[in-house]
């Protein structure tokens, strides 16, 4: 009997390791075939023609990729720009301001937000912000600037949440201790609450960024597919995203190849905004 | 009297902390012994060495010998899954399962395989009476355990283990959050159940201690200070610190 | 010119509240134009019919169906999957190096974007291993990019059993396996269920890694190697063809309205599970 017991509990440990080690085998797979399948271009053409190159012409042998990169930048910081001071006022009212009626109202909001799904926001963003902006500003309206608002909504959720979240792990104490000195309540958010969520909030940015930068269908029917780097906020432009998705269902060869490389790019500065981002929430925990 | 647990020279230690300092104790069969002494003077630690409830914490090392019946408890031969079932346990706040009255009495059976509803319940009933618990819920035991008061759900504990016809019940402080109606009745359960099993009973209640006990062990600070029938220990105390302990001078 | 810090707090209050509501504003609007222009073309044949000449005529039904065998069968093999490695980090070890290894792999399969998993379920699952486009493939890697959200909420329902809980059930005699099965899990299964529920609503929701693995087949998929479509992709391909706005508002009418019901419904389960252990 005791070894019937002893036997299935051991059976079980291993059977849940296998299932823990899967993840890792995914992430393996993951980085290993998109790596197998993009560095070859790298090799072949070289690593300056793709990355600084200017002209994107995969069947005709260009590869350069470079105002693609500059591209996604772009609407990452217009998604910021947008989504940054909107979202933090949101998780500044959330956690100071708003009552348990207007909590309840807004948090079930956020997270509805937070699931309309890609493809909504660039239809809606078709139909209704592209022909606002070239009424009101002119070009087509396909363009930098209708893609950075119709982004910045969509990084709205997850900007608010970890801001929301750094702002109420800040001690009652510290709230308490100011209001005692006779700080008005902005007074308090604005020298005591928002400094010492400093690092929470500026993680849901990058954290927000990152989003942005990944984020594809809506860009892609929003940002106008120019292969040239845009001059003003009105031109159109296309990202790494819209440069993968755009071509990908009847890319072959070379040309294919080309494609993940372009997927290299996106995942080397994907990883790199993860590990900023998580440096600074690291950096939070310390303190 | 028949010796039911014997603990010999139990050291017990927590990374550099020891906690228990040589423990040499025989615990009768079929008695209430109870285990009076300040906090942190080990009683608790000495309960869950017999349980074998220790093994759950980390950075533990133990020396010295526990044996039920004779056969060692501390050197791998049995199973501490089994000695559960001999060893209940009685906890200080009472923990109900989200459940209801009649499942958390029943889970201790089901484990064992008991799934006869009819069984289950006759034992159900027993064991709720045995706790005098069941007049009580007799009418109720499909509502959940939560419902229930606290004197009440540590009656339901009580009578959870019960359900295991274990042969030793342990009980850690387990009227600390009662008002007195609730002790009462749990003490007078524990007054029936001796004749059946052999009951330890963790208290920093002396008077509860003295009410109820047969044999009173006095601890302090890791070390066995006194061990005699109750009457003894409460009435002729041969050491000072149990004496001055007795009296309340500090605890 | 110093302003009474008064009359600030006041008006940064009111500016807060307004971009406060401002922002869930937002949201109606979205939800309303969807609804009132959709709902005209959305009715009880536009669910159950197949789409004509395209998708400019008919309804969505193998788009309904496509996407329910997604969503299900992703979240039956992510479930156990991420369940599992849930109970492995908080019941079977403590923190170190081999847990810190599995959660960065967990934290980086989170952060990777929908195209990558496109590209990804792509090159490893239709070309390598020659599934072609079919539901397979989408299941596949849809299982993939679920499985953090399942690992992350599960964790934390299961950390948050209190630890009584397993030292009474262990009292009992229960083993470990026998507590967790018993015990630990169903007080858990809220959280659970509503990481659950968060999945499926991001496999409706789904569509640059879906595309690319699943295809875009009009057809009704009967096996699972067969290709079909989600609602997320009829609706891209809608618009972005110009096929039809009639037939678009109505899908994306389903759509949301998909994702409204279970974003309730998982909001439900946890207001029923906190009302039950309080």
């Amino acid at each position: 009997m005791i070894d019937r017991t002893v036997l299935k509990e051991h059976f079980v440990k291993w059977v849940l390791v296998a299932f823990a080690l899967s993840s890792l085998l995914f992430l393996f797979l993951i980085f290993i075939f998109i790596l197998a399948e993009g560095l070859p271009l790298f090799l072949k053409v070289g690593v300056n023609k793709i990355i600084f190159g200017m002209k994107w012409a995969p069947t005709k042998g260009h590869f350069g990729i470079f105002p693609m990169i500059i591209s996604s930048f772009l609407v990452t910081v217009g998604a910021l720009i947008v989504g940054a001071p909107l979202g933090l006022s949101c998780a500044i009212y959330l956690s100071e301001y708003a009552g348990k009626r207007a909590r309840m109202l807004l948090k079930p909001a956020i997270e509805l937000l937070a699931g309309i799904p890609s493809v909504v926001f660039g239809f809606l963003g078709v139909i209704y912000i592209v022909p606002l902006v070239r009424n009101y500003l002119g070009g087509s309206g396909f363009s930098l600037i209708s893609t950075s608002l119709v982004l910045g909504v969509m990084i709205l959720p997850t900007i608010i949440s970890i801001s929301f979240d750094a702002l109420v792990s800040v001690p009652r104490t510290y709230r308490e201790g100011s209001a005692a000195m006779g700080a008005t309540k902005w007074q308090t958010i604005y020298k005591v609450i928002i400094p010492t969520a400093k690092s929470g909030i500026l993680a849901s940015f990058i954290l927000g960024m990152g989003r942005a930068i990944g984020e594809t269908m809506a860009v892609i029917m929003i940002a106008g597919n120019a292969l040239r780097i845009p001059t003003s906020i009105l031109d159109p432009l296309r990202t790494l995203t819209g440069n993968i998705a755009l071509e990908l269902a009847y890319a072959t060869g070379d040309h294919r190849l080309g494609l993940f490389s372009t997927g290299v790019v996106l995942m080397l500065i994907i990883m790199i905004l993860n590990y900023i981002a998580n440096f600074g929430i690291k950096r939070k925990i310390a303190k | 009297m028949d010796t039911k647990i014997a603990i010999d020279r139990l050291r017990l230690s927590f990374g550099k902390t020891e906690v228990l300092k040589g423990i040499t104790i025989k615990v009768h069969k079929n008695t209430i012994t109870g285990f009076m002494g300040p906090s942190g003077s080990g009683k608790s630690t000495l309960i869950s060495v017999i349980n074998r409830m220790i093994d759950f914490e980390n950075n533990v090392r133990i020396e010295g010998d526990a044996r039920i019946d004779g056969t060692s408890i501390l050197d791998g031969s049995i199973n501490p899954i089994e000695l559960r079932r001999r060893v209940g346990t009685v906890f200080a706040v009472p923990i109900p399962l989200p459940r209801s009255i009649f499942e958390n009495i029943a889970y201790g059976p089901r484990l064992k395989g008991t799934n006869d509803r009819t069984t289950l319940h006759h034992i159900v009933e027993d064991s709720l009476a045995k706790a005098f618990l069941w007049d009580e819920v007799k009418d109720r035991l499909q509502t959940s355990a939560l419902k229930l008061s606290g004197g009440q759900q540590q009656r339901l504990c009580l009578a959870r283990t019960l359900a295991l016809k274990p042969e030793i019940i342990l009980l850690d402080e387990p009227c600390s959050g009662l008002d007195p109606i609730s002790t009462a009745k749990i003490e007078d359960a524990l007054s029936e159940l001796k004749s059946e099993y052999t009951i330890i009973l963790v208290s920093n209640n002396t008077k509860q201690i003295a009410r109820i006990s047969d044999f009173s062990a006095f601890f302090y600070l890791g070390e066995l200070i006194e061990y005699n029938t109750t009457e003894k220990v409460f009435t002729a105390p041969a050491e000072t610190r149990t004496e001055d302990y007795i009296q309340g001078k500090f605890g | 010119m110093r302003v009474n810090p008064r009359i600030i707090n006041r008006l940064v209050r009111m500016g807060l509240n307004v971009q406060a509501f401002f922002t869930v504003g937002i949201l109606i609007i979205i939800v309303a134009i969807i609804f009132f222009k959709g709902f005209p073309h959305t009715n009880f044949a536009f669910i159950f019919s197949f789409p004509e000449d395209m998708g400019r005529e008919g309804g969505i039904f193998p788009s309904i169906v496509g996407t329910v065998q997604l969503a299900l069968l992703s979240i039956l093999l992510a479930t156990p999957l991420g369940l599992g490695t849930a109970i492995f980090l908080t019941e079977y070890t403590k923190e170190s190096l081999f847990t810190k290894f599995i959660r960065f792999g967990v934290e980086s399969l989170a952060g990777i974007p929908s195209i990558l998993y496109g590209l990804f379920g792509f090159i490893f699952f239709v070309i390598k291993l020659k599934m072609g486009w079919s539901l397979l493939a989408g299941v596949l890697t849809m299982t993939i990019m679920i499985l953090p959200t399942i690992i992350r909420t599960s964790e934390e329902a299961i950390r948050a059993v209190p630890r009584q809980l397993r030292i009474v059930s262990y009292s009992l005699s229960a083993s470990k396996w026998e507590t967790i099965k018993k015990v630990v899990i169903p007080a858990a299964i809220p959280g659970i269920l509503t990481g659950i529920m968060l999945s499926i609503g991001r496999a409706v929701g789904e569509t640059a890694a879906i595309i690319f693995t699943m295809g875009s087949s009009l057809r009704l998929p009967l096996s699972i190697m067969d290709s079909g479509r989600t609602m997320a992709v009829h609706f891209y391909i809608l618009a972005r063809e110009g096929i039809s706005m009639e037939k678009a508002y109505g899908t994306a009418v389903v759509l949301v309205l998909s994702i409204l019901l279970i974003n309730v419904l998982a909001y439900y389960i946890m207001n029923k599970a906190i009302a039950r252990y309080s």
